[in-house]
């Protein structure tokens, strides 16, 4: 670790996807006739990430938890909020700047399969964000970068297209082209989950062995509980496009508190036939993303369900007095002093918009 | 700089920015690869003796058309005369390679042309429509869809709209007018069947760059700061330039059936000899029903042979590009 500084801050993070993108629609809209759907794949995130920290992002599919690893690095524009790099707010980055954060955050795919172009070979591949960057030295680089990624002897691997490579080899390529620019942060996206579990064992230690030697920060997405146990310091659960509990890796493996990371965790199961565990078992389907309802989401499947208040009030994502993790839970009682409450009797259409107390990004 | 700290732990803190000795040379390796590939994709593609007896048909063709003035015995459009009186010949004569006593390998026509020489230099307009037609075609079709594929949103709309605009055009209406207008000649109905032409492959080349922008590799690029020219031209287009060669190829074959037909109703260049100028004129003079057979024959033999070629060759391109035909 070095140090506690914070890298890269994520503030109120937003994006929403419109439904209807044909022109017919788009046409009957500036007529006045009907309002655009959109999706709310992401809506109201907020984390940071220090130098030299791993953060895991988890939930199952559709949470939108590869939506805020591709903002993250760009790849979307978010719809509100900002992302912070190094002190430069991302949405009023100059070019320059732009630039300078494309060659210090790099992204590594799920799939890969999908994530290296056909027609490319692996020197061309790996090389090509240093041509885009204008970095000399192509060939030493490559061939370091390869070495690293335990492509050996590198030389072998230059003039190797994709289909010529197994799962593991094309993803350790991958990674090797994420590495080449030397970042600073990295999202990876579901590494290992296409990977052969017998393959999977040797990415993931390449992985860690990156994130000591490059000194990276990276921020690992996946549903696997048990491989961000392994591989994280700090866990953020999401569940609707909102983080719901945030805080140390062990703390909220082992002492979840929010009723959906106790459903997920409950869910990992125990290589031990001896133990016996109360099974929490979620019921019904991740809501409607579209139309999303009123105060807590997690509301229609949760067993703790307490009332109005969960029905009214959007849970803030907030310090609670008994825990070191942030929860977004009306369960707990808030460290604060806020009290959901006091906003049941307001109209609840203002929870709705979703910009309510909770933008106070709990500071850990 | 935060830059200066973070370079302390790293794996290239020894490589400065200037040039080694043991870089490899871009231009030399992405021209061995280039001829790899295309060694690799000439050899799958010769594999089949249809492939193969398609392309010598088209390699004879081609040299028949280059070397047109030594082959011909005589001017395509001028007209032969019998002995020094200066008569014109008969309604026509027959060929010397049926037995008959005249110097015309291939007989004459009812106008007294020479029906060999003219089947040699229709060749040149048969290809010359045919390879600029597909160039062009495959060309502007490849590039309109990379762009309407990539951008998509208001570009792409305005671009296969105008596709679709084009999609209503039909082929005789659509020459007509611009021969009407630019006057019969061989460019102009080249310039007709570009434009008519390029909607196809301007469509498939789209839809095939819709579904190669969402891929992660093109979001790798995008990670790493790739520009929008830099991703259409390194990941999208090589990803669809099998594609566009197959369009070339069938738009060959097509560019020259469609020439024929043009001048067989009487559009074409009445200044250049093509095989479907040679068939208009023999349906003209009627030379069916007088059964003067060695003047229309040869024309469509030759239009045929060349078209299945075309055809067979695009056809076993697509093997390659598509393996689930096989």
């Amino acid at each position: 670790m070095s140090g506690n500084d914070v890298l890269l801050e994520v503030d109120d993070l937003k994006k929403h996807f419109k439904v209807n993108q044909g022109w017919i629609a788009s046409l009957m809209e500036s007529f006045g006739s009907g309002e655009p759907d959109y999706v709310h794949a992401v809506d109201g995130v907020s984390f940071e990430l220090r130098e030299g920290e791993t953060l895991g992002l988890a939930g199952e599919s559709g949470c939108g938890k590869t939506t805020t690893g591709m903002s993250l690095v760009k790849l979307h524009d978010p719809t509100a909020g900002d992302i912070v790099y190094d002190d430069t707010r991302l949405s009023e980055a100059s070019d320059a700047e732009i630039k300078q954060f494309r060659q210090n955050a790099q992204m590594i795919f799920q799939d890969p399969f999908e994530s290296l172009n056909p027609r490319m070979t692996v020197y061309d591949t790996v090389a090509e964000p240093l041509r885009i960057h204008d970095i000399r030295n192509e060939t030493a680089r490559v061939q370091r970068a390869l070495e690293f990624a335990e492509l050996l002897p590198a030389e072998q691997y230059f003039d190797q297209y994709p289909h010529e490579l197994s799962g593991g080899q094309r993803q350790r390529v991958a990674i090797a082209r994420a590495l080449v620019l030397d970042p600073d942060f990295i999202v990876a996206d579901e590494p290992v989950s296409m990977l052969d579990v017998s393959l999977r064992a040797g990415v993931l230690s390449l992985l860690d062995r990156m994130t000591d030697e490059f000194g990276l920060s990276v921020v690992y997405i996946s549903h696997d509980l048990s491989l961000l146990r392994h591989m994280c310091d700090r866990l953020a659960i999401m569940y609707m496009g909102k983080i719901v509990e945030k805080g140390p890796t062990d703390q909220i493996i082992e002492n979840p508190q929010h009723p959906y990371t106790q459903a997920l965790i409950n869910a990992v199961p125990v290589p031990d036939p001896a133990v016996g565990r109360d099974r929490v078992e979620l019921q019904g389907e991740v809501g409607d993303v579209i139309d999303i309802p009123t105060g807590c989401r997690f509301k229609n499947r949760c067993s703790e369900y307490i009332g109005d208040v969960c029905d009214q009030v959007v849970p803030p994502l907030e310090a609670k007095t008994d825990f070191e993790q942030d929860i977004a839970c009306h369960l707990y009682d808030s460290a604060e002093g806020y009290d959901p409450y006091q906003d049941m009797t307001g109209s609840p259409s203002a929870s709705e918009t979703g910009e309510e107390p909770e933008s106070t990004p709990a500071d850990d | 700089m935060a830059q200066e700290e973070q370079s302390s732990r790293s794996i290239y803190t020894d490589l400065d920015d200037t040039s080694s000795e043991e870089e490899i040379d871009k231009w030399q390796r992405t021209f061995r690869l280039w001829r790899e590939t295309l060694q690799e994709h000439w050899g799958m593609l010769t594999d089949e003796l249809s492939v193969k007896l398609s392309m010598l048909t088209v390699a004879g063709f081609m040299l028949i058309a280059i070397f047109a003035p030594f082959i011909a015995t005589h001017q395509p459009l001028q007209r032969q005369y019998q002995g020094e009186a200066g008569i014109i010949i008969d309604k026509w004569v027959e060929p010397s390679l049926l037995g008959a006593d005249t110097q015309y390998l291939l007989g004459t026509t009812a106008e007294g042309f020479d029906i060999f020489s003219q089947l040699i230099y229709g060749t040149r307009a048969a290809l010359l429509v045919g390879l600029i037609a597909a160039f062009f075609t495959a060309g502007i079709g490849t590039l309109v869809g990379l762009v309407a594929g990539y951008y998509g949103g208001k570009v792409d709309d305005a671009l296969m709209r105008i596709v679709d605009f084009l999609y209503g055009m039909p082929l005789l209406p659509t020459v007509i007018v611009l021969v009407a207008v630019l006057g019969p000649d061989l460019w102009n109905i080249i310039l007709a069947l570009i434009i008519l032409q390029w909607r196809s492959t301007a469509r498939v080349i789209r839809s095939q760059s819709l579904s190669l922008r969402e891929r992660p590799f093109v979001k790798a690029a995008q990670v790493a700061g790739a520009g929008d020219w830099h991703i259409i031209s390194r990941h999208l287009a090589p990803n669809v330039l099998p594609m566009t060669f197959l369009y070339g190829s069938f738009g060959i074959a097509w560019a020259i059936l469609a020439e024929a037909g043009i001048s067989f109703i009487g559009l074409g260049d009445p200044n250049t000899v093509s095989w479907g100028t040679m068939l208009q004129a023999s349906r003209a003079y009627s030379a069916l029903s007088f059964g003067a057979w060695w003047w229309f024959v040869p024309p469509g033999l030759c239009i045929g042979l060349l078209v299945i070629s075309g055809f067979l060759i695009g056809r076993g391109y697509e093997e390659i590009t598509n393996p689930k035909i096989q």
